[in-house]
């Protein structure tokens, strides 16, 4: 089954008079973790405020088509259960995060006290994640005082601790440092792991290249190119294009130029290094 | 003239220890980037150098006056400091409001006040926004909402809080023209920064922070040769310069250069 399908989507916001959503159809697979990359304004998290039905319920606007989660579609769905299926992590976390509750660890059961959990279970649960998300020492802080990276780590945590079957996730790591990414990254595949669907969007596609199954490219609200990652990745037309593509990629390209050809534009520092060295050998020889 | 950081140590009131003697000579013009982990106090720094935070011990010098006697409002006429979150910065409704508030404040006159701000919104990129509400603006360019708002005070100093965050092949373009821009106008601009591609790209001295020290001071290719350091303060390498180093080729920066050595 399809964990989510956009189909035929054609969206504008309120009082705008271009289409965010520009002919979107796209079918995620359950337990698959997917990349949408593409510049800035080009819809990537329109696409995740739609997966969620904050489009249409929050935003308004204009919404031709239809987004199905789990084969049902999104406006048949009551709210409280859809948040059960779907956890949705905000690009920006000062957006996220309550503000109403004084401790991380109060901010992180959000969620599961409006479940009605029961109490103990809640308080496991919050352990579990902080101690996962290497927050744990950070409980007993107010959410409102930390630092950008906290903030963003207590925000993901919240989400996880919903345990839904899909995961939206808006720019995970804008404001973490290389390792704290690292390990943002290495959570989210261990969702895989679980079966999880994942549907991240990330600028930082060095990362994408080593940990995304597929990959969606939109710009100016069209999907221009889906697939594997290495199909997609390794394609030079998305640097004319303005879309980030891994260093290895351009400097499989400059080796190509040079006449040093690599055989294929490397998508990862593994593969890259692979390449050269293969080259390498083959002159020897 | 010069900011100069002289044994600075910062405590939060709730004790917590930001800063431990800091030493630091940034002058006029000058370009740098401050890198390291979240949490080692690359923030609390910078907030030093425009007062918004006076030390606890020792002297932050900016251009010969010591920021403990004065107010961050003086002080913030010669340091501007884009805060790292857009939204703790941005009040007005539209763009334009924004842009020109600091030259409204300061009382210019109105041809002065346009000038400022077409300067800075063509700068930033951000002329198409210009009467729209910032709120309705995506994060990134937001962003440049805020670096235009304190562009327009040219002051000879430009804080950078993690401009790069969150910013796609096209914003980061836009930073190293802004970047070039002001090393031409004889600016200086210190960065914030997690992109260590960027760094590399645009950057001639590094400063490393971690636990709340600064533990290198250096160039680019200096900086990313220390293993020590880069295990220290959790930064990696430029993908370029790690392949070129697995390749047993030293710490090559540059694409072209590693290309013309294989």
């Amino acid at each position: 089954m399809n964990s989510i399908s956009l189909k035929n989507i054609r969206y504008k916001y309120p009082l705008t008079d271009h289409y965010a959503l520009d002919g979107v159809s796209f079918d995620f697979e359950e337990g698959k973790f997917y990349g949408i990359i593409g510049p800035n304004g080009s819809g990537k998290s329109t696409i995740c405020n739609l997966m969620k039905g904050l489009i249409p319920s929050f935003y308004l606007g204009d919404l031709e088509g239809t987004v199905e989660v789990q084969g049902k579609p999104v406006d048949e769905w009551e709210p409280e259960k859809l948040c059960t299926k779907v956890g949705y992590i905000f690009q920006n976390p000062f957006t996220q995060i309550s503000g109403i509750r004084d401790t991380v660890f109060e901010e992180i059961a959000i969620g599961l006290e409006n479940l009605g959990i029961d109490k103990e279970q809640m308080i496991q649960k919050a352990e579990e994640i902080t101690k996962r998300i290497g927050i744990y020492d950070l409980i007993e802080k107010n959410p409102n005082e930390l630092s950008g990276g906290q903030r963003q780590r207590v925000a993901f945590a919240s989400i996880l601790a919903m345990d839904t079957d899909i995961y939206v996730i808006d720019e995970p790591t804008s404001q973490l440092d290389p390792d704290g990414t690292e390990s943002v990254f290495k959570i989210i595949r261990s969702l895989k792991e679980q079966k999880k669907t994942v549907i991240l969007v990330e600028h930082k596609i060095e990362l994408m290249a080593k940990y995304a199954d597929e990959i969606i490219v939109l710009k100016d609200g069209k999907i221009i190119k889906s697939g594997p990652a290495r199909e997609v990745l390794s394609d030079y037309d998305l640097v004319n294009k303005k879309v980030a593509v891994p260093q290895t990629v351009l400097f499989g390209h400059e080796m190509e130029r040079a006449g040093k050809s690599l055989g294929k534009l490397p998508i990862t520092i593994d593969e890259a290094e692979v390449c050269v060295r293969e080259r390498m050998r083959g002159e020897q020889l | 003239m010069s900011i100069e950081l002289q044994h600075v140590h910062f405590r939060y009131p709730d004790g917590t220890l930001a800063n431990e003697d800091l030493n630091l000579v940034i002058h006029e013009g000058e370009r740098i980037a401050i890198v390291g982990q979240n949490g080692a106090g690359k923030t609390t720094a910078v907030k030093l150098m425009n007062g918004l935070h006076k030390p606890t011990e020792g002297e932050v010098i900016i251009n010969g006056i010591n920021t403990r006697n004065k107010s961050t409002a003086q002080i913030s006429g010669m340091v501007g400091y884009v805060f790292q979150n857009p939204d703790d910065q941005i009040f007005k409704n539209t763009v334009r409001d924004e842009v020109e508030f600091w030259s409204r404040y300061n009382k210019l006159d109105e041809k002065e006040i346009q000038s400022r701000a077409e300067w800075a919104a063509k700068l930033c990129d951000i002329e198409k926004y210009l009467d729209i509400n910032p709120y309705e603006i995506p994060y990134s360019t937001k962003k440049f909402v805020s670096i235009a708002a304190v562009l327009t005070a040219r002051n000879p100093y430009l804080i950078l809080d993690e401009p790069t965050a969150g910013q796609d092949v096209a914003g980061v373009e836009c930073l190293s023209k802004l970047l070039h821009y002001m090393e031409q106008d004889g600016k200086s601009v210190i960065t914030i920064t997690h992109d260590m591609e960027f760094v590399a790209d645009n950057f001639k001295r590094v400063v490393v922070m971690a636990h709340g020290h600064i533990i290198a001071d250096g160039t680019p290719a200096e900086i990313f040769a220390e293993e020590s350091i880069l295990s220290e303060a959790k930064i990696k390498k430029p993908q370029i310069c790690e392949l070129s180093t697995r390749l047993g080729l030293g710490n090559i920066m540059k694409i072209e250069t590693l290309v013309n050595k294989l």
